[in-house]
This record gives C-alpha cells, structure tokens and sequence, in this order.
C-alpha cells in the first residue's frame, strides 16, 4: 500500500442559518493514498460537494464550523489559520468545479489564471509563470497554447474551458487533486477525453485525486475505490470492482439498478428509489435511508447504524445488509425458477 | 473600436432629433409670451404683436421649428431674447461652475460610497453592513435641499468653516475655487453616494457568490488579491452604470442647490430663461444637456469594453 496523502477522521460541518444549524456532512471519515483516485458518489444535496469544500476550508468561516480532523501529510488543515490554509490551496490541494465558464473569471486571460498560483506559490517571475502556462495548456491537450494563454475565456469551447480549468489546478503539481463534478457540463463526447486526460496525469503525477460525481459509470470507467454518500454520510466504501458486482447497501444496490441496461428487452422498467432525499433539517432519527428503505424495520428507524468493516476493501451503514442480500439472492432463485 | 465609436456617434443623431422635437413643442406650445415679456406690462397688443412678427413667433411653429433646425445644424443656436448673448455664449459662460460642482460632487460621492460598499459586502449580515443600509437609506430619503440648508447652516453659519454660498472661478485659485464648492457638492453627491453603495454591495455580493470566486480562493489567492481583483473588476460594471446616471444626474439637476448656494450654473440660467419664456436658451440648454447625456453614456459603454473582454471582442 502507498503512502497515505489525506485522512479524513469524523468530519462534521455545521452551517449557521437563519433556520438554525444545518449539519450537511455528518461523520465522514475517509483516506486517499496517493497516486488513488477515489470517487465520492452520491445524489445532489447528499453533502459530497460540502465535504471536498470542507477539506479546503473553503466556506466562510463565520457561517461554519467544523468537527473532526482532516489531515494532510500529517497535519490536521483543521488546526491551520486561514494564512497557512491559503499557502496549501492551489499549491498542495487544488481543485476543480463543475461548471468550467463560471469557474474562469470573464475578464482575466486564460495565462494569468494559470500564473497566477505559479507566482504565488513558486515564487515564479511573470515571464516564467506565462511559459509554464503554455507547457500546462499543452499537457492538458489544448492546441496552439501560446495563443490561447491570451484569451479570455469565453473565446474557448467548453471542453477546452474544462482542460484550461485542469491546468490552472495543475499549475503547482498539487499532491491531491479535488475534482467536483468535473465532466457534469460536458458533452458526453469532450466527458471522455477530459476522463481519459485526468487518468494520463494520475499516472504521470502520481496524485492523489477524488473525484466527485453522480455518474456511476464515470466511477466504472475511472476510480479505483468508491465511497457512496447519503444525506451526509458515507454508506458504503468498496473498491470499484466489488462495488458492481456485489453491492452491500440498499441505497447502492438501488443506485447501480437504476443504471439502464442497453442488453436485452428493453420492455422492463427502469428501476428507481422510490421517494425523495428527505431535507438537512429534517433528518431521519435512525438510518439516514431508513424514510426509502424497502427493509427498514423499527430499528433502522430509531437507531443510526454505524460504518462496519465488511471485509478488507469494504465498509457498509446497514443493519441489515447481509439479510437483505440473502433473501434478495433467494428471492431471484425463487423467481427463475417458476 | 474605431468604427463601433463612430456608429455609436451616429446613433445618437435620432435621439438629438427627438428631443429636438419634443422640447420646442413643449416650450412652444406653454402659455406665455416672449415678447409681452420684454416689452413689460405697459405695452399695447399692437406693441407686442410687432415685436412677435419681428422674433419670427407669429410663423406656424413647424416654420419656426424648421427655421431653428436650419440654424442648430450649422452651429447657430440663436440669441437670446433678453440677455444680449448668443445662446451658445450664455451656455458656456453658465457650464463651467455646473461642471466643476458636478466633478466635485461625484468625486466625493465614489471616494465614500466605493469602500463602504466593499466593506458592507465582505462584512454582510453584520453590524457594520446593517449601519451602512441604514446611513445609505438616509442618504437617498433626504431631500438634497434640506442637507444642503443644514450644512450651510451648520458649517457656513454656526462654525463658519466654509462660505455660505457664492462662488469663485478656478482663475481665482484652487482653494478659493474649492471652498464654495464642497457645501453644496456634498449636498448633491449624498444622494448618489448612497446609490452607488447600495450598488457596490450589491454587486459585490453577487459576484462575491460566484463560482470563479470559489476558484480564486482554491487557488491559495489572498483575501485582498481576491476582493480587490477578482471580485471588483466583475462588480464594477453595474457599478459604472450607477456612476454614468448619476454624473449625468449631477450635471443637470443640480438646479436646486445651485440657487441655495447662489452658483451661477446651468441650473440657473435656465430657471430665469424658463421664468422669462426665453425660447432659444431653454431649447439650446436642453438639447446641450441632452447632448452631455448621451455622451457620459458612450463614454460608459467604452469604459465596459475596457473592463469586460466580452464587450470588447464582441464589439470587434
């Protein structure tokens, strides 16, 4: 196993509103290793978003306040004055948003967002950050990049807006790299070259990368480990390839079904979970899930289950998941057997 | 840039026509006399009547309208019926203390209003934020007349820090120049200040909220860099329409204060024209105004091209 790059230990972030303490991530702990891309998987408002935010403290910090610890090579970020957290952002950790033409400012050209970081972290003198700019522009697949670096961007394409995004964040060869929903805005044809030119750098960097999506073929194609949020807090933790084949929440399981099958009859519906994510404030007493659970019981009702270990790889929020997988095994035989 | 200047230059053609237009029918069609005016209450019908054959008034009004179009196209705006001066002449010996009080009043409104507004963003939701709201909403509610009676009553009479009212030219030395003028140009500039702030926290607010934002403070920027950077060269466009109205606001509605204070500006000139009928300059102030309107607005329109990249590509 590599070295350990970041460790998340019981992270809670509580958001002061005018309706009270909003609690959006609640007990999430997690490690990234580095060279790992890890996916962060989850419905919209299920807190993956607030927890990538939270590791660089990027809220304003008298609207939040966080619990646990959040260590970086070691050091809890949760301890740093905001002077020390602005010297790791852009350097150490960087990352990238959703949207590439609201995350570029309209009125700076491409190069100076890329130099930017450089002088600021490296000390580079402009006319060094400008040609490092072009070398990033090219690594990230943009063509003539000694034309781009002076322009704005609304001249470029989305995608090119997303590699210019890539490179701004790559600027200082961050050990980790956050990436929020970075091929959401994307045309699915420009989501699979960006997909293809974060794994290029994975390898070339050796970073350690999570990587943020509702799309569960996006993490097929590209993570090596998932961990399925809801409502706050991680569900389920699994390797990719286990994740598929043996899903262990009712919350995964519903997910991974709900992905439609281009084989067979396409006469079936599409499977969904059924209801909605219930609100922040109006959280479930007992599991998270327990309000669109099929199995849940009073217990689930009442009492939060804790993350167990399943096995090496694998961590699971469920009472009940090893029954419930059994009878559903047992229902399918029942099934193809009449 | 050259030819998207020269458009704009011609585009302003129909909006000059316009008010042309409208302006001499409104001035044309109120009741009152130029001539019964100058002749004084003694004259005779007969008297008066010579004297409107003579100004051309008895003419249909289209006859006259076209008559002082012929004129205003060539540069000649006439004369006016009372003051032995051209209009052209009385406008320009009335514009330089409108100018200078306008300039004065906007520089002291963006010095405060700019910072406060940036301070009142950052600080949203504070005490600091709330007091800004609170002094701005003041500041817009109070009719600059009143402001302008209670500075020149306190600061003119009580501490007799500053002149009353009057005023010098800039000829007579700038600190003579400026003293008469910081009265009344707060007075004037309190409404706008209060404007402009409310607008500058706005807009702050709202690009202090945006993605690109978010980004610059990923990147490890300094609060400060990201303020006064990132966010202001955004913020400052809506701002800078602010700015535009109110200058132009400045120039020529400053009628009221100038009279206060006793500044022989534009404001009174055309107040004692409009009293006497005095057609030409009443026409030849409005469409001069007209005129500094629409040019403050082209200017604004070059300044966004030179702050925002997408006007200024665009308009290629």
């Amino acid at each position: 196993m590599t070295t350990e790059l970041l460790n998340v230990e019981q992270l809670r972030t509580h958001f002061f509103t005018e309706k009270g303490t909003v609690t959006a991530v609640d007990d999430v702990s997690f490690t990234i290793h580095e060279g790992e891309i890890v996916g962060l998987v989850g419905e919209s408002g299920c807190g993956k978003s607030v927890t990538s935010q939270s590791i660089m403290r990027l809220y304003d910090e008298y609207m939040v306040e966080y619990e646990g610890k959040i260590e970086f090579n070691g050091d809890n970020l949760l301890n740093y004055p905001i002077k020390k957290m602005q010297k790791i952002r852009g350097d150490a950790i960087s990352m990238i948003f959703q949207d590439p033409l609201s995350s570029l400012n309209p009125v700076f050209t491409i190069g100076k967002q890329i130099a930017e970081p450089l002088m600021l972290h490296h000390k580079k003198s402009k006319k060094e950050a400008y040609e490092r700019a072009v070398e990033l522009l090219a690594l990230t697949g943009i063509p003539s990049p000694e034309k781009r670096v002076h322009e704005y961007p609304h001249q470029l394409s989305g995608g090119m807006r997303q590699r210019a995004m890539i490179a701004v964040t790559l600027a200082c060869e961050p050990r980790l790299l956050i990436a929020d929903e970075p091929t959401t805005a994307l045309d699915v044809t420009i989501q699979a070259q960006i997909l293809n030119l974060m794994r290029d750098l994975n390898n070339k960097l050796q970073m350690g990368i999570i990587f943020i999506t509702h799309d569960l073929g996006v993490v097929a194609e590209l993570c090596d480990r998932v961990m399925v949020m809801y409502l706050g807090q991680i569900v389920e933790e699994a390797d990719v390839k286990t994740l598929f084949e043996k899903p262990l929440h009712p919350y995964t399981r519903g997910l991974i079904k709900s992905i439609p099958q281009m084989t067979g009859e396409r006469k079936s519906e599409l499977s969904v979970i059924k209801g909605n994510v219930p609100s922040l404030t109006n959280k479930p007493k007992g599991c998270r899930f327990s309000t669109r659970c099929e199995f849940a019981d009073e217990k689930c009702l009442e009492e939060m289950p804790p993350l167990k270990t399943h096995s090496d790889t694998k961590k699971v929020r469920c009472w009940h998941y090893e029954e419930i997988i059994a009878r559903e095994e047992g229902g399918h035989v029942h099934a193809s057997s009449t | 840039m050259g030819i998207y200047i020269l458009k704009r230059i011609l585009s302003l053609l129909p909006v000059l026509f316009v008010v042309s237009v409208v302006i001499f029918g409104i001035v044309h069609l109120t009741p009152g006399d130029p001539a019964s005016y100058m002749l004084g209450e003694e004259a005779s019908p007969e008297q008066v009547n010579e004297l409107r054959e003579e100004l051309g008034l008895n003419d249909p009004i289209p006859v006259q309208y076209l008559n002082w179009l012929g004129g205003v196209v060539q540069g000649d705006f006439g004369d006016s019926y009372f003051m032995n001066q051209s209009v052209l002449d009385a406008i320009f010996s009335h514009i330089g203390p409108t100018l200078s009080l306008a300039i004065v009043a906007e520089i002291i409104a963006l010095s405060i209003s700019i910072p406060i507004g940036i301070v009142a963003a950052i600080k949203r939701g504070t005490a600091t934020d709330q007091s800004v709201m609170v002094v701005s909403l003041m500041g817009m509610a109070i009719p600059s007349f009143l402001l302008a009676l209670f500075l020149a009553l306190i600061f003119g009479v009580q501490l007799g820090w500053l002149p009353v009212a009057g005023y010098q030219p800039l000829s007579n030395g700038l600190w003579n120049h400026l003293q008469y003028l910081i009265l009344p140009a707060i007075s004037l500039g309190a409404i706008q200040a209060a404007l402009i702030a409310r607008m500058t926290r706005a807009s702050m607010l709202e690009v202090l909220n945006t993605d690109y934002i978010k980004m610059a403070r990923s990147k490890g920027m300094k609060e400060r860099t990201v303020i006064y950077s990132h966010a202001l060269k955004n913020a400052f466009l809506p701002i800078l329409t602010v700015i535009g109205a109110t200058f132009g606001a400045l120039v020529t509605g400053a009628v009221v204060t100038e009279t206060i204070f006793n500044i022989p500006g534009i404001g009174q000139l055309i107040i004692n024209s409009i009293e006497r009928r005095d057609y030409t300059i009443i026409q030849g102030i409005v469409l001069f105004v007209t005129l500094i309107y629409v040019t403050i607005n082209l200017i604004i329109d070059l300044l966004y091209g030179f702050i925002d990249p997408r006007v200024r590509l665009d308009s290629k």
